[in-house]
């Protein structure tokens, strides 16, 4: 760049030589050259704010684009990642004890039609009624060629009618892809497993609810993605449910019974390792619920749940422990048990004549009405629901079922002396089953109270004290002697030292009043083995009527107790419990008094 | 100098050109495998589910008495009893019980003291 000089000479000397001030020149020149030296660097300014702005824009015009690509982009699953065992997003499988499958999903598929795409509506009808007999090939026929432009032909189609449907070559009828839940086991463990199916239907995919058993009570779990793979471990045993119900289905047609409910129980830990309800149904066609009769009767209903009995006899053992609880008496104390017992216009009588008095130890072997009122009135009634209150026969079991709420049991709002006495022996307050299963657990394991519970843990807390263990130690002796020598003895296996108590409770008449006469519930409530008790059985008949003799018999010692004498016998060996040889009652005492 | 400088800075952006060039289609390439591994593992799942429940279904317990009941003439299965569980003693070793095997012992340890 060439200067420009201050003060050109040669305009110096001109300014000299006409008289004017060269320093006008000078001062002339230094404003032209601050002018250009302002343009200069307003110019750069105005530069370096374009490309600011330019930079600016172009940043938010990214952050837009950015914004407006991501609002409109397909949502996609990351691939590069692990993505685990989600990637089949199933209903979670149910296993038993041992890890093997009591229910799990298949894929297959659902069948619809678009009559409006239909070639030849009529033989589609044909053939579909032949590929499913259950299907009317008129109805088919009315339903394609009427106004419809969609319908379910059916929800469930075998890989086989799936493949006839398919060399059909109709382009009107359609495929969607279905899960289906499948309970390799069939009818076993029906009740406790219940049943699914599908809730909202589209389609491409349908969802899988629970609708009954665990698969509601565990619906959420089950469905959780987060969850997926996880499996839902329940503490029952297939093969010995499997005997237990084979046994029990015997029994039932032997006995000529209605319906029959077992349950085995872990005496300490309250898993329930068998859980039978008879008549039961097939959870892969699962029936639908009546709609009229009584909701008893179907095999849908759990008896061992739901259904609320009275127990009967098995209730003795509670006045016998509670009173020998409170000090009240020793087994052996005598216990007046002269009849018939009158208390207001009821009278008590026993099954039996027993004489004028009896120990505590021979009334509960005896099965004595008398004495149990008699131990119940010692007792009280505020004592005797408390002690009932705190085995649970007040509230519904907490086994983890939907059905569970429904066995909520019956007990007298207004609790008189009457139903302390009839209450003793088992009459008067209706519960569960799975309600005896609990309180003998609880009641014979030493005295620690039992949840039953379905979910397999690693860790069961121990329930709070409901009895000592001298008492519970008792109470085992007693129903001990009731297998040995008194109602139960039928129930006597070798090796195993069942302990136990008949109970035989006449049916109320549904419509109200009074009793049936020829309509038991016969129910054997036992543990074993009797010295340390590890498993709770509890079977239960809805009249059983055995004609083998010259009158019927009905009572729980001929019916209930010879079937569940048979599940011990198939089913200890199976829980790996060795027969052994019972330690005598004498060496128990002596070592509890060291 | 100067010259030497921008030649290897454009030979350096060229090079990189082609290493982004190549990895881009790597990583393509290496998506594309874990997609398709990850519907085989879908798949492989899907029919181990199948052959679960399968197997489940053959062993249930129904059929496998059913079985049992069919060929008892061959096998002759019967439930497990509480009489069958034995004595370690009822072991036959070497084919001796375990009786005899102690007999055996102890008479050649007297031997041998002899």
């Amino acid at each position: 760049m060439i200067r420009k000089p201050l003060r050109p000479l040669a305009l110096v000397l001109e300014a000299r030589a006409a008289g004017k001030n060269p320093g006008d020149i000078e001062r002339e020149n230094i404003r032209d050259r601050h002018e250009q030296a302002r343009d200069a660097s307003r110019s750069r300014a105005e530069s370096r704010l374009l490309v600011l702005i330019l930079a600016f824009i172009s940043l938010f015009a990214l952050v837009a684009v950015r914004m407006g690509v991501l609002s409109v982009s397909e949502p996609m699953e990351p691939q590069s990642s692990y993505s685990g065992p989600s990637i089949v997003a199933q209903r979670g499988n149910i296993v038993d004890r041992q890890g093997r499958i009591l229910a799990t999903n298949l894929d297959t598929h659902s069948l619809y039609a678009t009559p409006q795409d239909m070639v030849e509506p009529e033989l589609a009808a044909q053939a579909l009624s032949q590929i499913f007999p259950d299907l009317d090939q008129q109805d088919l026929l009315r339903w394609f060629t009427g106004t419809r432009k969609f319908l379910w032909v059916k929800k469930k189609l075998s890989p086989e009618q799936k493949q006839a449907v398919h060399d059909l070559g109709e382009p009107g009828l359609k495929f969607g892809p279905r899960e289906l839940r499948l309970y390799p086991n069939g009818s076993l463990a029906s009740h406790v497993l219940g049943g699914a199916s599908f809730g909202r239907e589209d389609v491409a995919a349908a969802e899988v609810v629970g609708v009954a058993g665990v698969e509601k009570a565990f619906d959420d779990f089950l469905r959780d993605p987060t969850y997926a793979g996880h499996e839902l471990q329940l503490t029952v045993d297939l093969s010995i449910q499997s005997a237990v119900e084979q046994v029990l289905r015997g029994g039932m047609m032997l006995m000529n019974a209605k319906g029959a409910a077992g349950i085995l129980m872990d005496a300490n830990t309250g898993e329930i390792i068998s859980l039978v309800s008879l008549p039961d149904f097939d959870p892969n066609d699962r029936p639908a619920p009546p709609t009229k009769g009584n909701p008893a009767d179907s095999p849908l209903f759990n008896r061992a749940i739901q259904g609320v009995y009275e127990l009967g006899s098995t209730f003795k053992i509670f006045a016998a422990a509670q009173a020998l609880e409170m000090g009240l008496v020793t087994p052996d104390t005598m216990i007046d048990i002269r009849g018939p017992l009158k208390w207001g216009k009821f009278r008590i009588t026993d099954f039996h004549n027993y004489g004028n008095e009896l120990s505590v130890h021979d009334i509960i072997m005896k099965s004595s009405n008398i004495g149990s009122a008699r131990l119940a009135l010692q007792i009280g009634a505020d004592k005797q629901q408390e002690f009932l209150k705190s085995l649970g026969f007040f509230e519904p079991t907490s086994v983890e079922m939907v059905e569970a709420s429904g066995g909520r049991p019956k007990y007298p709002k207004d609790w008189k002396d009457i139903s302390t006495i009839t209450i003793s022996y088992g009459h008067g307050l209706s519960a569960t089953p799975m309600h005896l299963a609990a309180a003998y657990a609880s009641l014979l394991n030493g005295g620690y109270k039992v949840t039953p519970t379905l979910l397999k843990r690693d860790f069961y807390e121990r329930g709070p004290r409901v009895v000592s263990p001298e008492t519970s130690r008792h109470a085992r002796v007693m129903l001990r002697s009731v297998v040995k020598e008194g109602t139960a003895t039928f129930g006597n296996v070798p090796g195993y030292a069942v302990a136990g108590k008949t109970g035989t409770a006449d049916k109320p008449i549904e419509t109200g009043g009074g009793y049936y006469e020829d309509r038991v519930i016969s129910t054997f409530a036992s543990a074993f083995p009797a010295y340390d008790p590890k498993y709770v059985l509890v079977v239960t008949m809805d009249e059983p009527e055995l004609s083998t003799g010259i009158e019927p018999k009905r009572t729980a010692g001929w019916t209930a107790v010879p079937v569940a004498a048979e599940i011990i016998t198939r089913v200890a060996p199976l829980l790996g419990l060795r027969p052994e040889i019972e330690p005598s009652a004498q060496l128990g005492v002596t070592q509890s008094s060291n | 100098m100067k010259v030497l400088v921008y030649v290897a800075i454009f030979l350096m952006v060229i090079a990189q050109g082609f290493w982004a060039y190549t990895e881009n289609y790597e990583t393509q390439k290496s998506l594309a495998a874990t997609k398709r591994l990850q519907i085989d593992i879908a798949n492989a799942r899907a029919q181990l589910g199948v052959l679960n429940a399968e197997w489940a279904y053959l062993n249930r317990p129904d059929r496998l008495r059913d079985l049992v009941d069919m060929n008892f003439d061959r096998l002759q299965l019967l439930p497990l009893r509480p009489e069958q569980f034995g004595q370690v003693a009822e072991v036959p070793r070497n084919g001796l019980l375990a009786d005899d095997f102690i007999e055996r012992v102890t008479v050649s340890v007297l031997e041998v003291e002899e």
